[in-house]
């Protein structure tokens, strides 16, 4: 699903140059839940804004659903986030004055779906995350935990092959944090590979498998293809 | 897409109406300032008879003192108007395909059915082909024969105010009235004629340039069969007395216009040399002292060298693009600090699949809706302005109380300009939005 290869990410400004990421390589299956932790400053946020294509790197390769995206256009980069990847954020991101509805439906307008289709994707992803009643509320008459729930449903609405969250529960009390990461693991089983940001040990332990970031280096990672083989060994198949 | 940026625009609009506000009223009142001093500069600089501004000639020449210059302020340029020794004259060539002589009289009309009092009106005493000439439409009937220029005949053609007043509208052609009590039969009458300038008389006398015209034609020979002196602009030199309508005709005086249709540069040039040949006969008979000066205008050197378009209107002209500008250097700023305080909202639109052009489209459309709304506003404000400007200037014979009028194509004129405008001041606040980095945005949530 992902793949990237010895990517490298530096920030200059006239006097410093911080090297985000560097040499940073990893696989990620169709289907996995990827939890990637780190410190503060290790560089989780770039891998997350250059998976979501949200940002440009400097050397190094990226695939993504078997497609070579690192030097797209811009456009290209939108076609793909909005057709491919959806995005779960810390701070929710909603747009505060669309209703659930109107919030749901931005990156399927940006598709440009027919409007049924719209309205059947939007039920349902609504209806997955248990908000289908309040369609025609805005964010700010919903708790953080609901909004979260929303930005979710926004996010599985085009039913991407990849969902991005960068500390979706960062906001959260514990919780309400179960709940979601509850939400993210019913997604995953649907099919859905996802890649989770976190610094939290606790919902790192829910994923199937975490990769350790410090200095942009990823430090600890079980081999993907180790992964795939002793999955593929279970289920009695051979990888890939 | 369209509907949805649509939605957008007014969701955006409602979330800072305020701001809307400001923004609408900027564009509004500096398209109004457009539209006023648009309007008045298009009538004062317009060519009302532009189709044949190749082909029509005022005719001058300097007949005056050799002393002093007619006007001292301008001393190159001859009499607007000629003596009536040299019109007559000039009028006999048939080099012109058409010609006509006018001055200016005072008359009155009586002896139509149920009218108690004599009507007094201006009245233009002209030759036939003033008609065909200047392209004046008719009502009813049409203008006298060349014909009836020679006897002169007792014919009349009536404004369309007059005949209202006198027929109730109704046709009057081959009814008679008397006009300053001699029994005249009514050939035509106008439609409606406005030409603004009223270039064939610009004389403040005649009403200034922007008079409307007159109510009643009649022959020009007329006025010397009758002995009825001009009541227009007349102008004398030396110190020959001029007391009788003789020695009217045969002084100095300057007092008739006339106008030429020369449809070819062969035949103006054939008339300007006929012009050139009377004056050196002339000169040898002891007149025209003054260094020859015989000139044809066009109607458009005509307009400029009468300073119809001032310095005052390109002033007021000029200013009102700079307040334009001001208003939109304004609003391009406003935009521009509410599109940016919604970068966070356009970064998450392109995370989630905008392209850099349908951010950059659902934005300009937010400008196109505002620069209508200004424009409608503007459109408003301008009428009123207009009107302001009439009302302020109604009783004088200021040339900004008689051109103040709606002109459908200046305001269409300054409407696009200022439209277009607008629109091209909002494309770099649109676009900057569009430039929006999602992830800078995003990170910083």
């Amino acid at each position: 699903m992902l793949r990237m290869q010895d990517i490298s990410k530096i920030y200059r400004t006239d006097l410093i140059e911080t090297h985000a990421l560097r040499d940073f390589s990893l696989r990620v299956g169709q289907g996995e839940f990827v939890a990637v932790s780190g410190p503060s400053g290790s560089g989780k946020t770039t891998f997350l804004t250059i998976a979501g294509l949200l940002e440009n790197f400097d050397t190094g390769t990226y695939e993504l659903d078997g497609r070579d995206v690192s030097r797209l256009t811009d456009d290209g980069r939108s076609r793909i986030r909005n057709e491919k990847i959806g995005f779960i954020f810390q701070g929710f991101n909603l747009i505060p004055d669309l209703d659930l509805f109107d919030n749901v439906d931005v990156p399927l307008r940006y598709r440009r779906m027919k409007a049924d289709e719209r309205r059947k994707r939007i039920e349902s992803a609504l209806d997955l995350v248990g908000l289908a009643s309040r369609m025609k509320h805005l964010p700010s008459q919903l708790s953080g935990g609901q909004q979260q729930r929303v930005a979710i449903a926004r996010a599985i609405a085009g039913d991407p092959a990849l969902i991005l969250a960068d500390e979706p529960t960062g906001n959260l009390d514990s919780l309400m944090a179960r709940q979601i990461m509850d939400l993210l693991e019913k997604i995953n089983d649907m099919g859905t590979t996802i890649v989770l940001v976190t610094h939290d040990p606790e919902l790192a332990r829910r994923a199937q498998r975490n990769i350790h970031i410090v200095d942009g280096l990823v430090i600890d990672s079980p081999p993907y293809e180790a992964r795939e083989s002793q999955r593929a060994a279970r289920a009695g198949t051979s990888p890939d | 897409m369209l509907g949805y940026y649509l939605r957008l625009a007014i969701k955006s609009f409602r979330r800072t109406p305020g701001l809307t506000a400001l923004m609408v009223a900027a564009i509004g009142f500096g398209i109004a300032a457009c539209i006023v001093t648009l309007t008045v500069y298009h009538t004062m600089s317009g060519n009302p008879i532009w189709w044949k501004n190749n082909v029509l000639y005022a005719v001058t020449m300097d007949s005056w003192d050799p002393n002093h210059a007619y006007d001292p302020s301008h001393p190159q340029r001859a009499p607007d108007m000629l003596t009536y020794r040299d019109a007559t004259y000039l009028y006999g060539s048939d080099i012109p395909e058409r010609k006509t002589l006018m001055a200016f009289l005072l008359g009155s009309l009586s002896g139509a059915p149920g009218q108690t009092r004599p009507l007094p009106v201006m009245t233009r005493a002209t030759t036939a082909g003033f008609f065909h000439m200047f392209d004046v439409p008719f009502e009813y009937g049409g203008p006298w024969a060349a014909a009836a220029d020679r006897g002169p005949e007792p014919v009349i053609v009536l404004g369309r105010k007059e005949n209202d007043r006198l027929f109730g509208g109704a046709d009057s052609v081959g009814r008679t009235i008397l006009w300053n009590n001699l029994r005249f039969r009514i050939v035509g009458v106008l439609s409606h004629w406005n030409p603004q300038p009223r270039f064939y008389d610009l004389t403040a006398s005649g009403g200034g340039a922007f008079a409307k015209p007159e109510n009643a034609f009649v022959p020009f020979r007329w006025g010397p069969t009758l002995a009825r002196w001009p009541m227009g602009t007349m102008s004398c030199w030396g110190s020959a007395p001029v007391h009788t309508y003789r020695e009217l005709l045969g002084s100095n005086c300057v007092w008739i216009t006339m106008w030429v249709q020369l449809p070819t540069a062969a035949r103006r040039e054939r008339f300007l040399n006929f012009m050139n040949a009377y004056w050196a006969e002339q000169r040898k008979a002891g007149r025209f002292q003054r260094p020859r000066n015989n000139h044809l205008w066009k109607v458009s050197q005509w307009l400029r060298i009468h300073h119809l378009v001032t310095t005052g209107s390109r002033l007021l002209l000029k200013l009102a693009f700079a307040f334009l500008a001001v208003c939109l250097i304004n609003t391009v700023g406003v935009l521009l600090a509410k599109f940016l305080r919604g970068a966070s909202i356009a970064g998450i639109r392109r995370a989630l699949g905008a392209s850099r052009r349908q951010i950059f489209a659902q934005h300009l459309l937010e400008v196109a809706i505002l620069s209508l709304a200004g424009s409608v506003l503007g459109l408003a404000l301008g009428a009123l302005g207009l009107r302001g400007v009439h009302a302020m200037y109604a009783h004088t014979i200021n040339a900004y109380g008689a051109v103040a009028h709606f002109d459908p194509i200046g305001v269409l004129w300054a409407l696009a300009l200022a439209a277009l405008s607008t629109l091209l001041a909002g494309l770099y606040p649109a676009w900057r939005i569009g430039q929006v980095s999602p992830a800078t945005h995003l990170k910083s949530q």
